[in-house]
């Protein structure tokens, strides 16, 4: 008979564990799950874990997808840190993205090269726009957030689809509903040739280091966390519930707003209705499994961005659907939460228990 | 007028996906557990049915298919949730994300399938009735069932001793505890219950409100379904009209396509999103009338003996 000890304090190495634990029973599912289709698993476990690193361009592509996933799920990691659960950052995404285009489709193809900064400006705001109407229907209302910022992911995606079914499509388009091709001007600037990693990269590792000073060297940062934890101590100290809401929520949506911007001003060049992918829902399980630390979200933005690729790969390859990506990134989410059990309880082997059931 | 008796006839087959959710989502939220993956379970569940009535060709084999399938990932998260204390939100989340990308992956090869021809159910002689008929009494049986579900359900939660303890255990878990109920058996019982209820709505969609399978077919129904019961405010009879309002919304925008009013057709798909925001604005408002019929211990963990 197995038992739940709770533990005095919750366990160091477990939080480290945990997350590489919950992979491996996530492998092992997917081993199975591969048999049981009829492919090969050794074939399968190359698909995701050795071909999106085994060149420098398969580099490169990991990078790209991974870039994203790193910048929504740090501005998602302000959010959950303090305990306001925001999760429609695929709104914020796609209207980030949607102002970017904007700016892109304004902009004459005689502009500067600054019309970068107003394009990676508009997607900020854009995203932080969404997510204030998330902010103050909280504030105001008291209207839950995670209903609120899910609806207006359906309707960010209205938004996106409208502009590019109308005002927005492309008269030589042959009809297709997207934009025509931003100039070559309001490209973001990329890293190096031959690769399509870009800029991108460099403010996401910015990112990186800019959250873990504000979370564990700045007072704003700590305030930010104990309402999360401890609302009545954070009253007690002074700290502005209300102000942490904002800012959390404010961040993330900038955060996801910019991954916006910098995708379609970026690797995609256009506004389509193919322009969300699904980045901000990874972002959330980049988040969990990352353990909301700057550094760790690192990790499992790279590992993400594997089962993206590992998915289109297993499609041209094995002939399986590319939805095996969404598969294996619920599991690893659903796996890591039961792992997380043993950071703050103990399994014990109880001989019997004493009463029939605990409960 | 003709027009008018299929756009209300149309309101409750729309109204009564909601509807079907949304109550099984109030019986897990009463027993304390909130249940975020409802857009996951019904997406699953969509696929089971549409899949087991391609090959059957009996609606009622494919619900029970739906029924069962929410209901197996309803006690995945209820085991998650209650036996090993995983956090309410995070795990629901991961179930809706888990869904969403498993149906995806096993519904691939449903994508051109076509249902068989079933007959078209409609009540003897008061169907015949010329506008009310249409309207009313030409509804797939489920319809009628979901409104003796709410009856049922009332009598159930308020005037039935297991009704009584199933809200017990939701109000205060340690005082069902200390009486000896098995709380956590309890509440893993109307997890399950809630899981094979969205699973029904699930199939529901695909198999009768629109026969066929799309990827994410189900639109964010489930989310509206979980905002429902805050919109209810917990009261089963108040799901049922909010559902029928919701289900409403989301015909208008068939019905102003089809009176030629000129509005961008995403215009008016966006309402029920839209709709559904400024609804639980309007609600939440006021935080005395949310707390009155609110189980006191939603979405709290609970540990017995620790």
């Amino acid at each position: 008979m197995l038992k739940l000890e709770p533990r005095p304090q919750a366990s160091k190495f477990w939080s480290v564990a945990s997350p590489i634990l919950a992979l491996l029973i996530t492998v092992v599912i997917g081993v199975i799950l591969f048999v049981a289709l009829g492919k090969d698993p050794v074939k399968g476990l190359q698909v995701f874990f050795w071909e999106p690193i085994k060149s420098p361009y398969a580099l490169g592509e990991l990078t790209v997808k991974a870039t994203p996933l790193l910048v929504i799920a740090l501005g998602l990691a302000v959010c959950f840190r303090s305990n306001v659960w925001n999760i429609g950052a695929e709104g914020q995404f796609i209207i980030g993205a949607v102002a970017a285009g904007g700016v892109a489709l304004l902009a004459g193809k005689d502009t500067g090269r600054w019309i970068v900064m107003a394009i990676v400006l508009a997607g900020i705001l854009g995203g932080m726009a969404w997510a204030g109407f998330v902010a103050l229907l909280r504030d105001r209302f008291n209207a839950n957030e995670i209903l609120v910022s899910l609806m207006l992911v359906y309707v960010a995606d209205m938004v996106l689809s409208y502009l590019v079914y109308g005002p927005w499509k492309d008269p030589a388009g042959y009809n297709f509903p997207q934009t025509k091709n931003f100039d070559a001007i309001t490209q973001i600037p990329r890293l190096m040739q031959g690769s399509r990693v870009s800029i991108g990269l460099l403010i996401a590792l910015a990112g990186v280091a800019a959250l873990w000073v504000f979370l564990f060297r700045t007072r704003a940062g700590f305030a930010q966390q104990v309402g999360g934890l401890a609302p009545a101590a954070a009253r007690y100290a002074g700290f502005s519930s209300r102000k942490a809401l904002w800012i959390a929520l404010l961040t993330s949506g900038g955060a996801a707003g910019l991954a916006g911007a910098l995708e379609v001003a970026g690797p995609i060049g256009q506004l389509t209705p193919y322009v969300p992918a699904g980045y901000g829902f990874a972002a959330i399980i980049v988040a969990f499994v990352g353990r909301l630390h700057p550094v760790g979200m690192v990790f499992s933005a790279v590992l993400m961005s594997m089962f993206y690729i590992g998915g289109e790969l297993a499609q041209s390859r094995l002939g399986l659907p590319k939805s095996l990506t969404g598969v294996f990134q619920g599991l690893l989410l659903f796996t890591l939460l039961a792992c997380d059990t043993l950071m703050a309880y103990r399994l014990r082997f109880a001989a019997r228990p004493a009463l029939k059931e605990s409960a | 007028m003709e027009s008018y008796a299929l756009l209300f006839a149309a309101t409750l087959n729309a109204g009564t996906v909601l509807a079907i959710a949304a109550l099984g989502l109030l019986i897990n939220e009463k027993a304390g557990i909130v249940n975020l993956g409802a857009e996951g379970m019904m997406l699953c569940a969509a696929v089971a049915g549409f899949a087991t009535v391609v090959h059957t060709g009996n609606d009622w084999i494919g619900f029970a298919a739906g029924m069962g399938a929410g209901a197996v990932l309803a006690f995945l998260f209820g085991l998650l949730v209650i036996w090993l204390n995983t956090n309410q939100y995070a795990t629901g989340l991961a179930l809706s994300l888990f869904g969403a990308g498993f149906s995806a992956f096993a519904g691939i090869k449903y994508v051109q399938e076509k249902l068989p021809e079933r007959p078209h159910f409609s009540i003897p002689l008061l169907g015949d009735i010329p506008l009310l008929g249409p309207a009313l009494f030409r509804q797939h049986p489920m319809v009628y069932l979901t409104m003796a579900l709410v009856a049922w359900l009332i009598w159930f939660l308020y005037r039935s001793r297991t009704g009584l303890v199933l809200r017990s255990v939701g109000e205060s878990p340690e005082s069902a505890h200390a009486l000896g109920y098995p709380v956590r058996r309890i509440r893993l019982a109307a997890v399950v219950a809630g899981g094979a209820l969205c699973g029904l709505a699930g199939a529901y969609i695909s198999v009768v409100y629109t026969p066929l399978w799309v990827e994410g077919m189900v639109a964010g129904k489930g989310w509206i379904a979980l905002a429902l019961t805050t919109f209810a405010t917990w009261r089963p009879a108040r799901v049922l009209l909010g559902a029928y309002l919701f289900g409403g919304v989301t015909m208008l925008q068939f019905h102003f396509q089809g009176i030629g009013v000129d509005i961008p057709s995403q215009f008016l798909t966006m309402l029920p999103y839209l709709a559904t925001i400024v609804v639980l604005a309007l609600i939440s408002r006021n935080p005395a009338w949310i707390r009155i019929n609110m189980p006191a211990s939603l979405g709290k963990p609970f540990y017995p003996g620790s």
